[in-house]
């Protein structure tokens, strides 16, 4: 059944499909090129990567860029799987901590009735359009302050104010329809086992959004080892990657494992976007500002 | 009377305050997190920006001193880091925006199967990270022979003698244009293309019978007026992208100032006052204006998007 339906919907194709197939085409060629090219250099043996004429696609792939992304390590003394180590334990405290204290918010605003709920919302739809980035100075001054530079909790607790993880979920919340707690209050249900056991199944789909926004902006981010840490052996693996790319620009050594460690973090990001591809989808459908 | 007022509001404020108290609780993880690390940063931006400090004396009152020099002796500011931030982010603001929406509404006309597929190739691009970027596109528009465009390029005949892209001023920030829009389909993105999916389908066919003609017309009085909400939210991601995209000239060149500052975005001006030169004070006036800056293109896009009842 399913197949004749795709025949006749591919007879079905007008002037216009083929046009905008062939335009299409050629952007997300444009789009993926410089993914498939990092996966070809990562690849590459040293021969192939400094050979001229450049080829574009590996010959005779080697896993030596790896190899030496270890030994790289070796030298600044902290070793490969510290940095490894680091990013695996900042990125899921984040993006559980994210995840918790986002949904708890968006609750309140979506489901409670409280003083002041109307003007803290407006200050996170507007605080949207503030980035981290640019107020990188002061929110040093007050880490430092606080007296967290050098500590896990200066790369982990900035990440989890993202205001657009509550925004969304608050967003899916609101298409809840009002029975559905209403029952549960009847039935003699506190807020918490409302919010925990009600409304948390059903906007699944913006957590798991949620979820990877978070996880994308800590797993990737540089900057907050450079500015927040002092030690090294505390630094995570985007910081590494960033020290190893510095040279790139004026000298071509590195570039094997450069490759190679851009795609070791590509990789996770990839992997997880492709299977929560529909659920994220399904929560941007909520995510106007009205 | 005027007393009996007093104690009567203070006490209706106590009790609104104790019934909310539930809420909170479900509030204050999250609420601590916002205001010690966006709110209370934002707020220090502008009252530091009024002040002379170097981080390690105590802030010194100059009053608009800082705005002055801003306007009169910064002429890095006025003659490289103003112009390119601008042409950046009408270049990636307005035009990737708009880059964002065709490609979501023409990925949206696809047959379902191969949406999937397109919309992946489109968003991948904007969680390569930033060691991704670098290595790749340094190591494309690398300046000899072996680059990889000076070598397609030579063999097309087109140039003969391999060119410093992302050392030369005339085409660094035309790069940085490209590499940012390239990398910028991410959240809007996405946004647009879940409101594109979700117009009711009746509205289409109700189009048909009222005399709408083509996929133009259908697109002008059917598809965007309902999907305006999601089109202020990819705006403001689009804007906020914008104004902040600051790395990616440093990234390319490998140099902060960018060589002869033809990729210097406000956000290296910042860096470079705070992180470089100390200068505390000019660099939260720089960042404050920043801030207004962002927050006048966003309230202007909320006046073309947005319902008049809100805000």
């Amino acid at each position: 059944m399913p197949k004749k339906l795709r025949v006749k919907r591919l007879s079905r194709l007008t002037g216009f499909d083929y046009n905008n197939l062939l335009i299409l085409t050629l952007f997300a060629v444009v789009s993926i090129f410089p993914i498939i090219f990092i996966i070809n250099n990562a690849f590459k043996p040293l021969s192939e990567l400094f050979m001229f004429p450049p080829k574009f696609f590996v010959n005779n792939p080697t896993l030596q860029n790896f190899v030496d992304l270890l030994s790289v390590m070796g030298e600044s003394l902290v070793p490969f799987s510290r940095y490894v180590f680091n990013s695996t334990v900042v990125t899921i405290s984040s993006v559980l901590l994210t995840i918790m204290f986002s949904s708890a918010a968006a609750f309140a605003f979506s489901k409670m009735d409280f003083f002041g709920s109307k003007f803290m919302f407006k200050l996170i739809v507007v605080s949207l359009m503030f980035s981290p980035a640019a107020v990188s100075i002061t929110r040093y001054l007050v880490i430092s302050k606080l007296g967290l530079i050098d500590s896990y909790a200066a790369l982990i607790l900035p990440q989890v104010a993202l205001p657009v993880g509550v925004f969304l979920i608050k967003q899916f919340m609101d298409q809840l329809p009002k029975e559905l707690l209403e029952a549960a209050r009847m039935d003699g249900a506190n807020e918490w086992m409302a919010f925990y056991r009600i409304v948390i199944p059903n906007v699944k789909t913006a957590v798991g959004t949620v979820m990877i926004l978070s996880f994308q902006s800590v797993w990737a981010d540089a900057d907050s080892s450079t500015l927040y840490m002092i030690s090294e052996a505390k630094k995570t693996l985007p910081y590494f990657g960033a020290t190893l790319t510095n040279g790139l620009t004026t000298s071509v050594a590195n570039q094997g494992a450069s490759a190679a460690i851009a795609l070791l973090l590509f990789v996770p990001n990839f992997i997880i976007f492709a299977i929560m591809q529909r659920s994220m989808i399904e929560t941007m459908v909520n995510s106007g500002i009205k | 009377m005027r007393e009996g007022t007093r104690v009567s509001r203070s006490t209706h404020i106590w009790n609104e305050l104790k019934r909310s108290r539930t809420a909170y609780l479900f509030l204050a993880p999250f609420m601590i997190c916002f205001i010690v690390f966006i709110v209370v940063p934002v707020f220090t931006a502008a009252l530091l920006s009024f002040t002379s400090f170097n981080s390690i004396q105590p802030p010194k009152f100059v009053g608009l001193l800082n705005f002055k020099i801003m306007l009169t002796r910064d002429s890095v500011l006025m003659k490289y880091v103003i112009p390119n931030t601008f042409k950046f982010a009408v270049f990636v603001g307005p035009i990737g925006y708009a880059m964002q929406f065709l490609l979501a509404w023409l990925i949206s006309q696809l047959p379902k199967r191969l949406k999937k597929v397109y919309v992946m190739a489109i968003y991948t691009p904007s969680i390569a990270g930033g060691v991704l970027i670098s290595t790749v596109w340094v190591v494309l528009f690398s300046g000899d022979r072996l680059g990889y465009l000076n070598n397609a390029l030579i063999n097309l005949g087109l140039i003969s003698q391999p060119i410093a892209w992302t050392q030369s001023a005339s085409y660094l920030l035309g790069i940085m244009i490209f590499v940012t829009i390239w990398g910028s389909m991410g959240v809007g993105f996405l946004s647009l293309f879940a409101g594109l999916q979700n117009v009711d389908p009746t509205l289409y066919e109700a189009g048909k019978i009222d005399g709408i003609k083509n996929k133009l017309q259908e697109l002008w009085y059917i598809t965007l007026p309902s999907m305006k909400p999601q089109m202020l939210f990819a705006a403001v991601m689009s804007i906020v992208g914008a104004l902040n995209a600051g790395q990616i000239g440093v990234q390319l060149s490998g140099q902060n100032p960018t060589p002869n500052y033809a990729g210097q975005l406000i956000q290296n001006h910042i860096d470079d006052y705070g992180f470089i030169r100390y200068e505390l004070g000019y660099a939260t006036a720089l960042t404050f204006m920043l801030l207004v800056a962002a927050y006048s293109f966003t309230r202007l896009t909320w006046l073309v998007l947005g319902n008049e009842d809100d805000n």
